[in-house]
């Protein structure tokens, strides 16, 4: 009977809404495969693990070493490559973050095994069956996995997260000690001056660009940005003019985003941003030519000059949510 | 300092794409290829450091049909110093096989730096790269913005979510390139003639099958037909009212 774990990421010592997101995902998988979810939880000491079980973790596998607070990728792929290859597991789930994009590779070079990346979807049909997009978004394969194990990460927001309490079981595990030849050390995060959404994971993205004209402009895109309570986004052509910064960047080159509601303000759509943004659930274009290719994707759209309509939805929006 | 850059050839971000009729894979007629645009920065990092060293080598690797020949020159015309092809005609969607191949051709070949883009704009698995390093033994720093080399040991900074992770490590490692690292060059006609002299190597790659089996490859759910609310800051009214009550986004 094969069972499947999820591991798990947290940050400052709470386990991230990635987690629960892969948590569920695994013990749907699980039920499926008429097995149990674990949950491999590294990092630091007193981590909830009633949180995994919340959220469907049978059993949850702890490595708490206040070293392992910040992501250290030697130590935490070989614990939990050594956690995997002592159990009967069919699938290794990871978020597909900046830590779960470097980790799961490491874990599937260790254990020999297939990684599907940043899967939209997981499920069993005479094997393990993944659905993910490539090309950013352009076409969508769906694979088998023919191996007997694998590693799976999973896109973020792609899961709902859903609770599925178990009474929770932890298990203290070693933190291993790391390979003395192969050593990187993760020194520290710097935090940005202002504490920023990050564009793939908000629920509201509010995008910028040539339109704009110029960077000082993007105060405008700030202020709607701040009214909806979303993060700002922009458009290759604003980044690789030095206007933004290369995180806030969506499309092939940059972030592919699935926000609840997507603005792109003075974006023409370009192929590459279009299929960054496809699986947005409501988007918004502001541009002022009424051909651009954005309006074709777009749910709804205003043509004009974003200059006067930028302020005025700001201001609405504002006296909508007061109201 | 001697730097390997693995490269992949893939679609051109601009390119439509429209799956073959066998439903497993790209109809791959008239799609421009291009080097990967994560690899340019790879590309650009080796030869700044070989500059900054003063010397140095900077050995291109690629897995992939024969015309990733193409794809080598134009790193070539960068500026790297010589090519090798692992020919392949299929590369499949399993990442370890591609990883095992590569990781063979680098063992022994004395590299104290080996560059990958952070992912391939194709695929986007982001695999290749740590899995060479934990083949090799090596350490690794993935999607890199920032890189600082001195005697043996690097710096690293890479984006994470809501902040910027501040990694060591000693020399010979791997990094993978994001966006932001620099600048590539564009290559210049001398260079473009000079590459087309440089020692590219072609040889037969054994790559294994694989765990990973294409069922269907199939187009994105269009989305459906949205509407122009009106023109100018007087249709602001009819757009909030829209979100709030027929999309209730807001």
């Amino acid at each position: 009977m094969a069972n499947v774990i999820a591991v798990l990421e947290q940050r400052e010592g709470a386990l991230k809404r990635v987690s629960h997101e892969a948590l569920t995902a695994a013990r749907g998988l699980a039920d499926a495969l008429g097995g149990e979810a674990h949950a491999l939880i590294v990092g630091p000491a007193g981590i909830d693990a009633g949180d995994a079980a919340t959220y469907g973790a049978d059993k949850t596998f702890m490595a708490a070493d206040d070293a392992l607070r910040l992501y250290q990728a030697d130590r935490y792929a070989q614990i939990a490559a050594a956690q995997v290859g002592a159990g009967d597991y069919a699938a290794v789930l990871v978020p597909a973050t900046a830590l779960g994009k470097d980790l799961a590779p490491r874990i599937a070079a260790k254990l020999g095994c297939p990684l599907a990346a940043d899967v939209t979807s997981v499920t069993h049909e005479g094997g393990v069956v993944v659905t993910r997009p490539v090309f950013a978004g352009k076409a969508n394969y769906t694979l088998r996995i023919t191996a007997q194990r694998c590693v799976v990460s999973l896109r973020p927001n792609a899961v709902m997260p859903a609770e599925a309490t178990r009474s929770p079981a932890v298990e203290a595990v070693a933190g291993a000690s790391g390979d003395k030849a192969a050593v990187a050390k993760t020194l520290e995060i710097k935090q940005p001056e202002r504490a920023a959404q990050d564009v793939a994971e908000a629920a509201v993205v509010v995008a910028g660009g040539r339109g704009l004209k110029d960077a000082e402009s993007f105060k405008l895109i700030e202020d709607l940005a701040d009214a909806v309570g979303g993060a700002v986004g922009a458009s290759r052509a604003v980044v690789d003019a030095g206007w933004r910064p290369h995180a806030e960047q969506v499309g092939q080159t940059g972030k592919v985003v699935s926000p609840n509601l997507y603005f792109a303000i003075g974006i023409s759509g370009a192929i590459q941003h279009l299929a960054g943004i496809r699986t947005a659930k409501t988007i918004v274009a502001v541009n002022k030519d009424p051909d651009a290719p954005i309006f074709k994707v777009a749910d709804y759209g205003i043509v004009g000059d974003l200059f006067e309509i930028v302020p005025r939805l700001t201001e609405e929006i504002r006296r909508a949510k007061e109201g | 300092m001697k730097i390997a850059v693995c490269i992949k050839r893939v679609p051109d971000s601009e390119a439509r794409i429209k799956v073959a009729a066998d439903g497993k894979a790209i109809d791959e007629t008239g799609v421009k290829f291009v080097l990967n645009p994560y690899d340019e920065y790879a590309v650009e990092e080796a030869l700044k450091l070989k500059e900054g060293a003063g010397a140095g080598e900077v050995v291109v690797v690629s897995i992939g049909p024969d015309a990733a020949q193409e794809t080598i020159r134009t790193a070539l015309a960068m500026g790297a110093d010589t090519g090798v092809l692992l020919k392949a005609d299929a590369v499949g969607l399993d990442p370890l096989p591609v990883a095992k191949v590569l990781a063979a051709e680098l063992k022994d070949g004395g590299y104290d730096l080996v560059l990958f883009g952070k992912m391939a704009i194709d695929d986007s698995s982001h695999g290749v790269g740590p899995m060479v390093a934990e083949l090799l033994g090596l350490p690794c720093v993935s999607a890199v913005a920032h890189l600082e080399i001195s005697d043996r040991t690097g710096k690293a900074e890479r984006e994470i979510e809501g902040g910027v992770e501040v990694v060591e490590f000693g020399l010979p490692a791997v990094i993978t390139a994001d966006k932001g690292l620099n600048e590539p060059r564009y290559p210049a006609l001398r260079g473009i003639m000079m590459a087309k002299k440089k020692p590219l190597e072609v040889k037969d790659a054994a790559l294994e099958p694989g765990g990973i089996e294409v069922v269907r490859l199939s187009p994105p759910a269009e989305r459906k037909a949205g509407r122009i609310v009106g023109e100018g800051p007087d249709a602001v009214s009819a757009l909030v009212e829209a979100l709030r009550n027929e999309a209730k986004v807001l």
